[in-house]
C-alpha cells in the first residue's frame, strides 16, 4: 500500500507531469503508438480476413500463420529488428502490428463467416454481387465481431507498447525501464497506473462502438 | 459447502504462504556446514554468482579453483540484483561472490567519497561490516565507459571524455536509461568535463542494439561495459576518464566467515591471475563462440596452471 501512494504522488508531481518528457507527453506517446500499430494492423488484417472469410480459402493457413505470430517474444522481435534497422519507432512498431494482427484478422473472419450461410444466399437471390454481399452483408453483420478483435488487439497493444522505450522511442516504458534499474518501484507503479489508466480508456471507448454496432444491427 | 469452499481456500492460502516462506536457496542452507578444517576437504562452500554471464564465468573460475583444492562447492548462479544477493550473503547463504568494487562501494555506503581504485578498496571492509570481507581485488575492471566510434575519434581527435567537446556544443550518449541519474552521467560530464550531454536511452545495457546506434550515429558516444568483446570486435575508441569520474569497478571476491585462509589463498591466486584483456578474452569465448562458464573456466585455470 505504501507503494501505491507513493506511486499516485510520482503521478500528481507537477515536476514528473510536465515537459518533454513527462508523463503526460509519454502518455501521449504511449496512446499515438498504440493507435497506430492497430491501425497498420487492420490495414494489413481487415481486407485479408474479409478475403478469407468471403471465400472461405486459406483459412488453414491465415490462422496457422497469425497463430504462429502471435507466439514471438515481442522483445526478440524488437532487438531482431532493431539490429537491422537501429533504434527508434520502427522496430517496435513492427513488433506492434505483429502482435495485433492475429486479433483483427481472427475478428474479420470470423465475423463474416459466423453469418448464416442463408442470409448469404438471400442476398445472391435478390441478384447481388459478390461485391454487394460482402459490403451489404457481410461487413455490417460481421462488424461486433471485428470491433472485437481490434478491442483485444488494441489492449494487448496499449500494454506491450512500453517495449518502445528499449530502443529509445518513448512511451510510457521509460518509466518502467528508468524506475527498475534505480530501484525507484514508485515511479514503476505510476508509469503501470497510467497504462491501465490508458487500457481501461481504450476499453470504454471500444465498449460504446461494440453497442452503437450491435443498436444498429437490431433496427436494421 | 461454504466451509468447503472456505477449507479449499484456506488450504490454498496455506501452500501459497508455504511457497513464500520457502527459501529458494534452501538446499544451499541445508548443506552441511562443517567448521573450516585443515585440509579444508569436508568445507562445503556456496558460490553465487550475478546475472550477468561475465560474472557468472568469474563466479565458475573460484568454483572449479576451489574444487580443484578439496573444497566441495554448491553453485548459485544467474541471481538478478544486488539487493536480493547481498543479504544471502550477510546471512552466510551464499560464500563467495565475484563483486565489483565501486559499485558495491556505493551500494552500501551512499555517501562514500571514494574515487580512485586504491580509495575504493580501502573503503570495502569496513563498509561490508563484520560478516563479510573483501578479498584481494583483481587488476580486472568491468565498469562503464565512454565509447566512439574509430572514424570519429580520427575526425575529431577525440582520446579522453573532454575530447567529447570538439564533436559538437550538445553531446548525445546511448546507455540505458538509468545513466541520467548516475553520477558518472550527465550532471558529472557537465561538472568534470564541461559537456552538454542528453541521453538516447537504449536499455540493453550497452549491448548490441547500443553499439548498432552508435554506428548509425544516433548518438556520438555510448555507454558500454569496459570488459565488453563488442568494444574490440567493432572497432570502438575508449576514451580515458583522467579527471576519475567513472568509478573503477575492479572485481573482487567477497567471501563469508566460512572462506578460510586456505580457501581465500586459492581465490586470489585466480585473482591475481585476471587482467582486464583475460577477461574480455573470456567474455570473448562465450559471446562469440556460446561456450559455457564451465568449459570457459575449465580452459582458462588449466592454461593458467590453476588446476595442476
Amino acid at each position: 500500500m505504501n507503494y501505491f501512494t507513493q506511486a499516485l504522488a510520482w503521478i500528481a508531481d507537477p515536476e514528473n507531469l510536465h515537459g518533454d518528457g513527462g508523463l503526460l507527453a509519454r502518455s501521449w506517446e504511449q496512446i499515438w503508438y498504440t493507435l497506430l500499430a492497430v491501425l497498420v494492423a487492420s490495414v494489413i488484417a481487415i481486407p485479408l480476413g474479409y478475403l478469407v472469410g468471403h471465400t472461405g480459402r486459406g483459412r488453414g493457413l491465415v490462422v496457422a500463420t497469425s497463430g504462429a505470430a502471435r507466439a514471438l517474444p515481442t522483445l526478440g522481435v524488437v532487438t531482431l529488428v532493431g539490429l537491422i534497422f537501429g533504434i527508434g519507432l520502427f522496430a517496435p512498431m513492427v513488433a506492434l502490428v505483429l502482435l495485433a494482427v492475429p486479433s483483427v484478422l481472427a475478428g474479420a473472419y470470423a465475423g463474416v463467416e459466423a453469418i448464416d450461410p442463408r442470409t448469404k444466399d438471400a442476398a445472391r437471390s435478390m441478384g447481388m454481387s459478390e461485391w454487394q454481399v460482402l459490403t451489404k452483408v457481410e461487413i455490417p453483420l460481421g462488424l461486433p465481431l471485428l470491433i472485437g478483435g481490434l478491442r483485444s488487439a488494441t489492449l494487448q497493444v496499449v500494454a506491450t507498447a512500453t517495449l518502445a522505450a528499449y530502443v529509445g522511442a518513448g512511451g510510457l516504458g521509460r518509466f518502467l525501464f528508468l524506475g527498475l534499474k534505480t530501484q525507484d518501484y514508485p515511479q514503476m507503479l505510476a508509469a503501470a497506473l497510467l497504462v491501465m489508466v490508458i487500457a481501461l480508456i481504450l476499453e470504454g471507448a471500444y465498449e460504446l462502438a461494440e453497442r452503437q454496432a450491435a443498436q444498429r444491427l437490431r433496427t436494421h | 459447502m461454504k466451509t468447503r469452499i472456505a477449507a479449499v481456500l484456506m488450504a490454498g492460502a496455506l501452500a501459497l504462504s508455504a511457497c513464500a516462506s520457502s527459501n529458494p536457496l534452501g538446499s544451499a542452507s541445508a548443506a552441511p556446514s562443517g567448521s573450516p578444517t585443515a585440509g579444508g576437504a569436508t568445507t562445503t562452500l556456496v558460490v553465487g554468482s550475478q546475472q550477468y554471464y561475465s560474472n557468472e564465468i568469474i563466479a565458475e573460475l573460484y568454483a572449479q579453483a576451489l574444487e580443484h583444492n578439496g573444497f566441495t562447492i554448491t553453485r548459485q548462479y544467474q541471481i538478478g540484483q544486488r539487493e536480493v544477493y547481498l543479504p544471502e550473503l550477510q546471512s552466510g547463504k551464499i560464500d563467495v561472490f565475484p563483486e565489483y568494487s565501486g559499485n558495491l562501494l556505493q551500494y552500501l555506503d551512499k555517501t562514500s567519497t571514494a574515487k580512485t581504485a586504491a580509495e575504493v578498496n580501502a573503503a570495502l571492509p569496513a563498509a561490508l561490516g563484520s560478516a563479510l570481507r573483501p578479498l584481494t581485488a583483481a587488476a580486472a575492471a568491468d565498469q562503464d565507459s565512454y565509447n566512439v566510434t574509430k572514424a570519429n575519434a580520427d575526425k575529431y581527435g577525440l582520446a579522453t571524455i573532454a575530447d567529447l567537446a570538439k564533436v559538437g556544443d550538445s553531446i548525445k550518449v546511448c546507455a540505458n536509461s538509468e545513466l541520467e541519474k548516475r553520477p558518472y552521467g550527465p550532471t558529472g560530464l557537465k561538472n568534470d568535463y564541461g559537456l552538454n550531454v542528453e541521453v538516447i536511452p537504449v536499455e540493453d545495457s550497452g549491448g548490441p542494439l547500443t553499439v548498432k546506434a552508435l554506428k548509425d550515429g544516433k548518438c556520438d558516444t555510448a555507454d558500454i561495459y569496459s570488459a565488453d568483446p563488442s568494444i574490440a570486435s567493432n572497432d570502438l575508441v575508449t576514451l580515458s576518464d583522467p579527471k576519475a569520474l567513472i568509478l573503477p569497478q575492479n572485481v573482487v571476491p567477497v567471501v563469508s566467515a566460512k572462506v578460510n585462509e586456505q580457501a581465500a589463498a586459492v581465490i586470489d591466486k585466480v585473482g591475481a591471475a585476471l587482467s582486464t584483456d583475460e577477461l574480455v578474452a573470456l567474455n570473448a569465448l562465450s559471446v562469440a563462440e556460446q561456450q559455457s562458464s564451465a568449459v570457459i573456466a575449465k580452459g582458462w585455470l588449466t592454461a593458467k596452471g590453476l588446476l595442476s
